[in-house]
Parts: C-alpha cells; structure tokens; sequence
C-alpha cells in the first residue's frame, strides 16, 4: 500500500520497485531490466552496391572487395559473393556482420538437408526463398539483418535472380542492381538485358558488368576498383579471382 | 511494454537520426468489377520504391481457388506474407472439410486475419473478386486492419484515385441520365479494366509495365496479360 498521498494515481514500475519508493520520473535505471531493448539500428561495416544480370548461359554477379567503416576503407580482401551448394551465389550489400550471420544460417541450412539425405538439393528458388522468410521475420520483430541480397543460380535450365532486402522486401528480375547500383548500374544494365536474355553472350554480359563496376568506382565514394565477378550456368559457379578495370582520370587533372 | 516499442523513440530515431521503419510503399493499382455470372480482377505488375523502378513484372494479383482472386497494393513484403498465410489456412480448411472455402468465407477470415495484427498491420488494401456460393460475381474491398464491404467495382492502390470515379460513372452508370440500366456484359467490363489502367498508366508514375486481368466465372479461373507504358 502506497501511504503516500501525492503517488495516488501515477503508474509505477512492480518490477523493481514494490513498495513504490521512487517516483516514476526519478527512478535509477541501473536494473538491467528495465533499459530499454535495443536493436540494431545501423549499419557498421559496410559493402556497397551489388549488380547482377541475366544472360544466356544463365547468371552474372559483381561486387567489389571492400568493406568501409564510415567513410574509413577498412578492409579491402572481403568476398561479399558467396556460393551456397552447386548452383547458387548469393551476392550482399550492407552490414557485413550481418552478412557473416547469413552466410552461417545458409550453410548449417544446407548441412541439415545434406544429412536428411533424400536426393533434393537446396537449389536457387528454395534458397532465395528461405532468405526471403528469414529477412521478413526478422523485420518484423523490428530487428532487422541490415542487408539487401542478390540471389542469382541456375535451377531446372533456367537462370535465376532475385533480390531480398531487410524490410523483406522482394522481387525477380533480369537485371538488379543494390545501393548506389540501383541509380548508376540499373539503368546500363537494363538497356542491355531487357528483352535480350536469351541472347546475350558472356562476352556482352561481362562488357556490361565491367563498365557498371567503372562507373560505380568514379562515382561511388564507397567503392573500391578491385572487384569480384561470379557466373552461375549449367555447368556450376565460378568466381574469379579479385580484379580491376582501367581507369581514366586524366579529365580530372585540369589539363 | 513490448507493444508499445512499435511507437517509441527507440525506433524513429536513434542516437544518429537514423532508425528503422518497417515499411515500405511499393505502389500499384489493383481494379475488380463484379458482373452477373463473373467477376474481373485486373493490376498492373510493377514494383516500385519512391523514384525507382525494382521489377516490371511482379504479380501482385493470386488465384486463391476456382472462385476467388486477391490483388493487394501498398507493402509488397506484406502483401505476399498475408497471401502465403490466408492460402496456408485455406489448405488447413480444405482438409478438414473436404470442400473449397466459400469467398464469403474466405472475405470473412481475411477480415480477422487483418484485424490480428490490428496494432502491427499488414500494410495492404485488399480487393477479393470472385464468384459466390449462387455463381454470383462479388467484389470485396479491404483496408489494412480489416473492416471490408462488399461492392459492385472497386480500385485500390496508387491510381485509386484516379480510377474510382471512372469506375463509379462507367459500370455503377452514376450520374447517367438513363432509365432503364443495361446488364454489364464481360466484354465491356474488360474494355473498362483496360481503358482505366491505360489512362491511369499516363498520370500515376507507379502504375505500369504490364496489366494482368484475372477472369473469374463458373468454370473457372483464366488470365490475359497485355503490355502498358513502361515510362
């Protein structure tokens, strides 16, 4: 019972203050429990844009090497393409830690399917769907895995792409560009892909890759020219080794 | 306490002004008419995000049984999730009484499946076109916590605005000075559909691509698709 008059009617917190000694706004918060829950709410470490496209042999990503801390390059050898099973890369944008995390979940997922042993294989499709469950789960217990994914693999003859960010937001498409990528890259590679997937050459999707990983390296300040390219086609995924392109930057010497 | 994090400053803002808003407008039209013996349910198959186009094709229009269709506009993210969880409950109800839930039935469990999550809604307008149990064609509309009617022609989505009043004039025939009202054929309820999303297509910059028509009658469901602006 509460003896004191002027307490009668205020909310107090039963937790930890029974015999209602502290007044609501002046109460100490040094009980773990009543801080509020906290979650992330930014990025740290950070990858930026990834692209992707369709073409007639099946799919092609890029990302580059690099992960900023702020504005900070911080670290400059990270893959951020990443194969899961035989047919599929998922490429990753944003929180690299999170990214870490993802890339767990995906393997002890195959693992588990692996061991039930029943002749299916994750392909594709499932994998991109189960990322896409993951990250709307997520976002909605408001504690989100701070990414926006590309998904490209090869599955039933066909190439697949997908796109899966932190709200769960998704979609499929023949082109698809993250971050920076999506203003910069999208609109190169939608002139080149659209209504020409089935005829592309590799030689034609790798020309489109490179000039958006250029453009994305003069105009992104969170790019870095030394880039990671992956093709997922009939014959399985196959990721290059860290690469450049040339660069011109005469016009900017003020010659 | 856990309720009301939804709505906290933990959420809007954070020690950098930055925070996490858990939705996302993807834009979209979705237009049904109910006729006599069937009903239309036509959206276009953009997904967009604020000056962005994401996709050209990306259905936001679903056959759920022989006899009803849902198209939703607004939160792509919520609006698969709440299709994929009223199919799961349809599969549940078909197995336990050996029959195809009714669309009133089906208006009705979307309703609560809406006003569950009243405090962290789906954020989608629904319309469910289809036929009812006296192969009548009904048109149900949905806002995002679940309070719904049943109606003649309904737009919902990005060019609502902009098709409504059209709808209201061309099939309802308000505002006409005629006596007698024609019966409203399946032909011209698709010219409508067609007509409504070309315009809206030319003023609503997140309506486009292409236009997926969903054809409910008797004997089933049928789909047409045909190209729109895709400016």
């Amino acid at each position: 019972m509460d003896h004191f008059s002027f307490n009668l009617g205020k909310p107090r917190h039963e937790m930890t203050d029974r015999r209602n000694i502290f007044q609501v706004d002046i109460k100490p918060r040094s009980e773990s429990s009543t801080d509020p829950i906290t979650r992330t709410q930014r990025p740290i470490v950070t990858g930026t844009s990834v692209i992707a496209l369709k073409y007639q042999d099946g799919v092609m990503l890029a990302a580059d090497n690099l992960a900023s801390y702020g504005s900070l390059a911080r670290f400059k050898d990270v893959e951020r393409l990443y194969p899961v099973g035989e047919f599929t890369v998922i490429g990753a944008s944003g929180d690299i830690s999170d990214f870490q995390y993802t890339k767990h979940l995906l393997d002890a997922e195959m693992v588990k399917e692996y061991y039930i042993n029943d002749g299916h294989v994750l392909g594709a499709p499932h994998i991109y769907e189960y990322l896409s469950r993951v990250m709307y789960n997520r976002r909605s217990q408001i504690n989100p895995l701070w990414n926006a994914y590309v998904v490209g693999g090869y599955h039933n003859g066909e190439g697949f792409l997908g796109y899966v960010d932190l709200l769960g937001t998704t979609y499929k498409s023949s082109s698809i560009a993250t971050g920076f990528g999506a203003y910069l890259a999208q609109p190169i590679l939608r002139k080149v892909v659209e209504g020409h997937e089935n005829t592309l050459s590799e030689e034609e999707a790798i020309n489109a890759i490179e000039t958006c990983m250029k453009v994305l390296f003069y105009r992104d300040a969170r790019s870095l020219n030394k880039f990671q390219r992956a093709k997922i086609t009939a014959q399985g995924v196959e990721i290059t080794q860290p690469y450049s392109v040339d660069t011109e930057w005469s016009f900017a010497e003020g010659q | 306490m856990n309720s009301t994090a939804f709505c906290d400053n933990t959420l809007t803002s954070g020690p950098t002004g930055h925070g996490f808003y858990p939705y996302e407008a993807n834009g979209g039209t979705a237009v049904a008419i109910a006729g006599e013996d069937f009903c239309v349910v036509a959206s276009d198959t953009r997904q967009s995000n604020g000056y962005l186009i994401n996709a050209r094709y990306s259905p936001k229009a679903f056959k759920m049984s022989d006899k009803a269709v849902l198209a939703n506009s607004g939160f792509a993210a919520d609006g698969n999730a709440l299709v994929r969880r009223l199919g799961q409950r349809m599969q549940w109800y078909r197995h336990s009484h050996e029959k195809e839930m009714s669309i009133t039935a089906l208006a009705q469990l979307l309703s609560n499946t809406l006003y569950y999550k009243r405090f962290f809604p789906y954020y989608t307008q629904v319309l469910l076109g289809g036929i009812d149990e006296n192969g009548v064609g009904v048109v149900f509309s949905f806002d995002p916590v679940g309070s719904y009617g049943s109606e003649i022609c309904r737009a919902a989505g990005t060019a609502a605005a902009l098709i409504q009043p059209f709808l209201d004039n061309q099939v309802e025939l308000k505002n006409m000075q005629i006596g007698e009202k024609p019966r409203l054929s399946l032909d011209r309820a698709l010219c409508i559909a067609k007509d409504a999303f070309t315009s809206a297509t030319e003023r609503d910059i997140y309506t486009g691509d292409y236009l997926e028509i969903y054809i409910i009658k008797g004997d089933g469901v049928t789909i047409e698709n045909y190209p729109l602006k895709k400016d």
